[in-house]
């Protein structure tokens, strides 16, 4: 054993060690959680549960109102996402190519919403939505997670606008292309990969989302998070964990599909202000 | 006849009070005029208001007779080779190149022809499959220009499009250049701050000086009879002389010329280093008297700079053969073969 360690050295113990601690930490929670999620029987000083079982996922699925919300929650980040590419990609091609007064200020308000306590934030808002009568309303839900999302819909497809070089887009205009032409084959394919990544996130975002939906969206529009609130609070925590997966499977299965473009580089320079 | 391209009092200033004013250019069919100049002196300027890319404030641009100053680029019959960044790097080079042809509706058999023709006279044949990405500078260039070369275009237009490569590169592309002018008869209007590049390119050079040109004429022309100071500084090496006008003779100390210039007072004179002649000193005092400052043996022939005294030091180049009688400290008498003189400002 100890000829081992002398032939790896302490550096790459100490690496090796690290990165045990860096894996505990972050696969732990999962780890328990999954095993939760399966146990039928779970008593406390044993390392494992005493008896498998599906009977949670079983009580899970069945309730009515879990199934309606996983819909509801999917069929609102579509309409999010959708809605906030509509909206911010033509922004964020602005912001890189054009020049206008208070360019600056109009990208760091997008960081508005961010700077004060969420809760504060919503119910200033829902004071507006009771007068529009948006309370209660898919729209109203629809409007609070876009608040949250303008800033990676924005900022990142910024950068990756900025990235393709006017040289480019001038190149395409020289051999015909009219301007349409051009932002159609040549900047937004280009500008593709930021576009994805910030459209994931905003996905992840709005299926994620509760605090705005629950002062907004209540009692009619109870999407996930919401649902995993209550059976929290009233189940037993099995029941919880169940619910936990299936809220994180779709995060997962979609940074899965995306890792290929989801990389710091993207990430970073969404947040770089020029 | 009429030029193929006609730039006619074209004036185009920048918010920062740059920019070019009174440019009258003509450019005949199957010439290659070079726009040369230092960085900043507004030959890019022309060249973007000649594609399309910067409207001038005034004046008019004519290609093939037909005025096209208020055309966007890609209504204009021209097509740009730039600098760097050339290529969409989402597409194949196949895509790259096709991309004008589909959108002026070519039939696909055509465009294949067309492409494998166009990657073969810029020698990459069989790169259709590469990505950008995966190709060389040079090879990244040579597809730019394919692309242009593809759209037959009334002028062709390159913005310094070898600067960006090594030198022995750029010496390869330029030659290639040449030869592609050559098979394709095409019109190109160059832009360089390279003087080398220009000289060897060009049919005509066109040199510009803080955005207005200072003298249009063939290479030869340029360097034997530069038409200002500033071009006799800007184009090849050059030695300058304080000489004075008396008597309607230019002097530069015992030396006189004639005075064709019909100029007055203090001059400028300059003579080029292979124009200068050195031989020993006859103490007879014929030409200027100096003394050999350095000898350095550059091959074929040789740097040997002389110190003029009260007229400063010079250089000159000189044969093999003809150094091998002189050595550094030695007096000599100087005198100039050809001159030309301008006004001291």
């Amino acid at each position: 054993m100890r000829w081992y360690f002398g032939a790896v050295g302490p550096r790459r113990i100490i690496e090796f060690l690290l990165l045990t601690v860096f894996a505990v930490f972050f696969a732990g929670p999962l780890l328990n959680l999954l095993v939760l999620a399966f146990s039928g029987q779970w008593t406390y000083p044993h390392l494992l549960p005493d008896q498998w079982s599906f009977k949670w996922w079983n009580f899970v699925l069945r309730k009515d109102d879990v199934a309606h919300s996983i819909g509801l929650s999917f069929l609102i980040a579509t309409i999010v996402t959708a809605l906030s590419i509509v909206l911010c990609i033509p922004a964020a091609y602005a912001f890189a190519r054009l020049r206008f007064p208070l360019k600056r200020f109009f990208l760091f308000s997008f960081l508005l919403t961010h700077a004060f306590p969420k809760m504060g934030l919503y119910v200033s808002i829902a004071v507006l939505f009771y007068q529009l009568n948006l309370m209660n309303t898919l729209l109203g839900v629809v409007l609070i997670h876009m608040i949250n999302v303008l800033m990676f819909m924005t900022w990142i497809p910024t950068a990756a606008f900025r990235n393709v070089h006017a040289a480019q887009e001038e190149s395409a205009r020289d051999v015909g292309a009219t301007p349409f032409r051009v932002f159609r084959s040549i900047t937004l394919p280009m500008a593709m990969p930021g576009i994805l990544v910030a459209s994931v996130f905003t996905f992840l975002n709005s299926l994620d989302e509760a605090q705005g939906t629950f002062l907004v969206g209540i009692p009619d529009y109870k999407t996930m998070p919401i649902v995993m609130y209550s059976i929290i609070s009233d189940f037993p925590s099995s029941a919880g964990a169940v619910f936990s997966i299936i809220l994180t499977a779709p995060t997962i299965l979609l940074l899965v599909a995306a890792q290929r473009l989801v990389s710091a580089d993207v990430m970073a320079s969404g947040f770089q202000v020029k | 006849m009429s030029a193929q391209l006609a730039v006619r009092n074209m004036t185009k200033r920048y918010k920062t009070g740059e920019g070019v004013a009174g440019i009258n250019l003509e450019v005949a069919k199957g010439e290659l005029v070079t726009l040369l100049g230092p960085s900043g002196c507004g030959k890019t300027t022309v060249l973007r208001s000649i594609g399309g890319f910067l409207e001038p404030d005034s004046g008019d641009i004519l290609i093939e007779g037909r005025d096209v100053t208020k055309l966007p680029p890609e209504r204009r019959p021209t097509s740009m080779v730039f600098q760097s960044y050339n290529l969409w790097p989402h597409m194949s080079v196949y895509d790259n190149l096709a991309f004008g042809l589909k959108i002026r509706k070519m039939p696909k058999a055509e465009i294949r022809e067309a492409i494998t023709a166009a990657l073969r006279l810029v020698r990459l044949p069989g790169a259709e499959k590469k990505y950008p990405s995966q190709l060389s500078g040079g090879q990244q260039q040579r597809v730019a220009l394919a692309r242009s070369l593809l759209l037959k275009p009334a002028v062709l237009l390159l913005d310094e499009p070898f600067s960006a490569l090594d030198a022995k590169l750029r010496h390869e592309m330029r030659e290639e250049l040449r030869e592609i002018q050559a098979q394709t008869g095409l019109t190109m209007v160059f832009v360089t701050h390279d003087q080398e590049e220009a000289l060897s390119l060009s049919d005509r050079i066109v040199v510009m000086n803080h955005g207005h040109i200072e003298q249009i004429a063939a290479p030869a022309e340029i360097y034997d009879r530069p038409e200002s100071l500033y071009v006799a500084q800007f184009i090849g090496k050059m030695n300058f002389l304080e000489g004075v006008v008396e008597e309607d003779r230019v002097w530069v100390g015992r030396l006189d010329w004639p005075n064709g210039k019909r100029l007055s007072g203090s001059v400028k004179v300059a003579v080029r280093p292979e124009d200068v002649g050195i031989k020993p000193s006859s103490g007879g005092g014929e030409g200027l008297a100096g003394t050999i400052k350095q000898i350095m043996v550059l091959g074929h022939y040789a740097d040997v700079s002389v110190d003029l005294g009260e007229h400063g030091v010079i250089r000159t180049f000189q044969p093999k053969e003809a150094i091998q009688a002189l050595q550094s400290g030695q007096r000599v008498d100087v005198s100039f073969a050809h001159v030309l003189v301008y006004p001291a400002h």
